[in-house]
């Protein structure tokens, strides 16, 4: 099983993260992140079987996975790269670093770019507010964040 | 026998985002080629954070601290000591932290966060210790005495919510601790997980004890994963010690913990979100009443608070300052302390807690040094993405719960997040709503709907289009979401808005030109 396998598949270890919640429905959530995690996506396969081991209604499932936005059905890159929107990182020119970010990364807010690798994303608030900007690569929080330190972090390896 | 030197480097994420860690290392490179016995430990930050990475070497007793530290510095440091140009003096002495009224955040940045003896030996579980023996009800009326309001925004008596949930009827009881701290301007929440986190899990169980409630939930946004995995060893350690789990201290009272994540949705930090996202739903926003504490988690009587106000609780109960002595500190009906949060275009931002009274004017210019632009402040928003622009002639209000309300603004969660002369107001409040529909559960029509309104409305303004129709078109909507709202979240967004035009009617153009011509 691996990043990016949205059919089949992958039921023995969806199984085992609800094993690890003890399938409790309440635990939708962090099932829904611990598969996100590992499979960069949460796909209408991987909702059904989740849907299974829970005893919930897929449509259940679904609208878990709909509401929030770390969730998504489809993979949207293998780096992620957080651009703090927020207002606090606005008044020390976020705007100016998410123009540069994008041309420096070809991507536009929201999307992902050199295909399939990068996804930058907004996000509001990292809680870095007294050294903002802020950015986060991965999980990789960057204060004062510059292109030149979001680059640094991309090629400074996929775990923190 | 001399005492090992201890070399203090904070692993708080935002020491770390500017190289904590990489500091770290170089100062166990540069002691062991130089064969100096020098322990690194680890410790929260103290809030200063323009001067971190800020490390501190301990010495007879003392510690020494040197900051903003880069790797280049460790050797010269080891080398110089005192004498290095970074030395700040004692790190006690330092006019920003000294200046303060340290109560919640008092080991904060002190002790090293995931070692039970240190914080035992700062005064960590004496609150705990004593309320072992007292009644449910003694503990309820302490709290209640105490003064101590929550410190999520919406300032309600914890002990009267406490009160609440012990006298209610349930068959399970739930404490749940709202660590979802998505406002802009805000990180209070996430220095104090990651800094001493023992004293929001001791909080958590005195809410237990006070209550009856067995079972505690903490609720953590995902943008902190620092702040999640220092609370879940946290809880690992407490539990391993015998602080959570059954007959807590021989009280033959039973309490434990579970950490659950939030999944990147602001509306989370609303607690009747926080309880549906906690029962593995979407999180969207219930109508009250019922009140979580009658009906909360699963349906049963819950306490909800904010990190902050749980950890302010085991000093109420420590007797250090106590009950009596956390209402003394204070203004009035805002008592105790408020750790507020300089964000933003500030050149020294950090934490500042201080007695409720403090003026905005103080904090910006006296513990913020001014922008970090050197430019004038122009705004300063107060309690986050909901909370109203203050212009400067308003920074003479006393920060407290009352003076904010009489000004038309907040004190949310304390975030203060400043913007210096060059900030395009209109742009703000078009954010505002931006922000509110980016981020609404959905479940209301005048937040949904009216967010993207409010944001066209105001796209159309700034394009100077209809200018004074369009404004009239937003004062109405911002009374339907006020009025009409479930939550704070369509309830409050025209907060910012509403204060951005009556304060700074010259970013509106059309609006300016009436006033001109009048």
């Amino acid at each position: 099983m691996a990043y990016g396998e949205t059919d089949t598949g992958g039921a023995t270890r969806i199984g085992q993260i609800c094993s690890r919640y003890n399938a409790r429905p309440d635990a939708l959530v962090e099932i829904l992140i611990d598969v996100q995690a590992e499979f960069g996506c949460v796909s209408d396969a991987h909702a059904a079987q989740i849907a299974g081991r829970l005893n919930l209604s897929r449509a259940e499932v679904h609208g878990a996975r709909s509401f929030y936005s770390d969730l998504s059905a489809e993979p949207k890159g293998r780096r992620c790269v957080k651009l703090c929107q927020a207002e606090a990182c606005q008044a020390v020119g976020s705007d100016a670093l998410k123009a540069a970010a994008e041309a420096a990364l070809e991507v536009k807010l929201g999307g992902t770019g050199m295909p399939g690798e990068i996804w930058l994303e907004p996000v509001y608030c990292l809680g870095n507010c007294a050294l903002a900007p802020a950015a986060m690569v991965d999980e990789r929080l960057i204060g004062r964040a510059s292109v030149d330190a979001i680059m640094a972090a991309l090629e400074g390896g996929e775990h923190d | 026998m001399t005492d090992r030197i201890i070399i203090w480097v904070p692993r708080d994420a935002a020491a770390r985002s500017v190289g904590a860690d990489a500091v770290a290392e170089a100062f166990a490179r540069e002691a062991e080629a130089r064969g100096l016995e020098v322990t690194i430990r680890r410790n929260g930050s103290r809030g200063l954070f323009w001067l971190e990475p800020l490390v501190e070497i301990a010495t007879g007793g003392q510690r020494i601290g040197y900051g903003p530290v880069s790797p280049e510095d460790a050797a010269g440091i080891l080398d110089e000591g005192g004498g290095h140009a970074l030395c700040l003096g004692p790190v006690g002495e330092i006019g920003f932290l000294k200046r303060q009224q340290r109560v919640t955040f008092r080991r904060c940045g002190v002790i090293d966060p995931l070692d039970p003896e240190d914080y035992a030996a700062h005064g960590g579980w004496a609150g705990l210790e004593r309320a072992a023996k007292m009644t449910p009800e003694a503990i309820c009326e302490e709290v209640t005495r105490s003064g101590l309001r929550g410190r999520g925004g919406a300032g309600f008596p914890a002990g009267i919510k406490w009160t609440t949930v012990l006298e209610a009827d349930g068959a399970q009881k739930y404490v749940c601790c709202n660590a979802d701290e998505g406002d802009s301007g805000a990180f209070a929440d996430r220095m104090i997980m990651e800094g001493d986190p023992f004293t929001v899990i001791e909080g958590m169980i005195l809410a237990g004890f006070a209550t009856g409630s067995t079972q505690g939930f903490i609720y953590i946004r995902s943008e902190y994963p620092d702040a999640i995995s220092v609370m879940r060893e946290a809880i690992a350690i407490a539990r391993a010690g015998g602080f959570l789990g059954t007959d807590i201290l021989g009280s033959g009272r039973d309490f434990d913990i579970i950490l659950r994540r939030g999944a990147g949705a602001y509306i989370c930090g609303e607690e009747s979100s926080m309880l549906n996202s906690l029962e593995g739903k979407r999180g969207e926003v219930r109508a009250k009443p019922p009140i979580p504490a009658l009906s909360g988690l699963f349906g049963e009587p819950t306490v909800v608070n904010n990190v902050l106000t749980l950890a302010s609780v085991p000093m109420i109960l420590s007797g250090e300052p106590g009950a009596d002595g956390y209402k003394a500190i204070g203004l009035g009906r805002s008592a105790g302390t408020q750790p507020f949060q300089l964000a933003g275009n500030i050149r020294q931002g950090g934490l500042v807690e201080l007695a409720f009274g403090v003026t905005l004017r103080e904090l910006i210019e006296d513990f913020g040094g001014g922008t970090l632009s050197g430019r004038p402040v122009r705004a300063v928003q107060a309690g986050g993405p909901l909370g109203a622009y203050i212009p400067a002639h308003q920074f003479d209000t006393p920060m407290s719960y009352e003076a904010l309300a009489d000004i038309g603004a907040m004190l949310g969660h304390g975030g203060l997040t400043v913007f210096d002369d060059q900030v395009d107001m209109a742009k703000m409040a078009e954010f505002a709503f931006e922000f509110c529909a980016e981020e609404s559960c959905g479940k209301c029509t005048p937040c949904r709907i009216g967010a993207v309104r409010g944001a066209e409305t105001m796209a159309k303004i700034r394009r100077g289009e209809n200018v004074e129709a369009n404004l009239e078109i937003i004062g109405d909507l911002a009374e339907l979401m006020r009025d009409g709202s479930l939550c704070a979240m369509g309830g409050l967004t025209p907060m910012p808005v509403m204060s951005a035009i009556e304060h700074f009617p010259e970013d509106f153009p059309g609006q300016a030109s009436k006033e001109a011509a009048e």
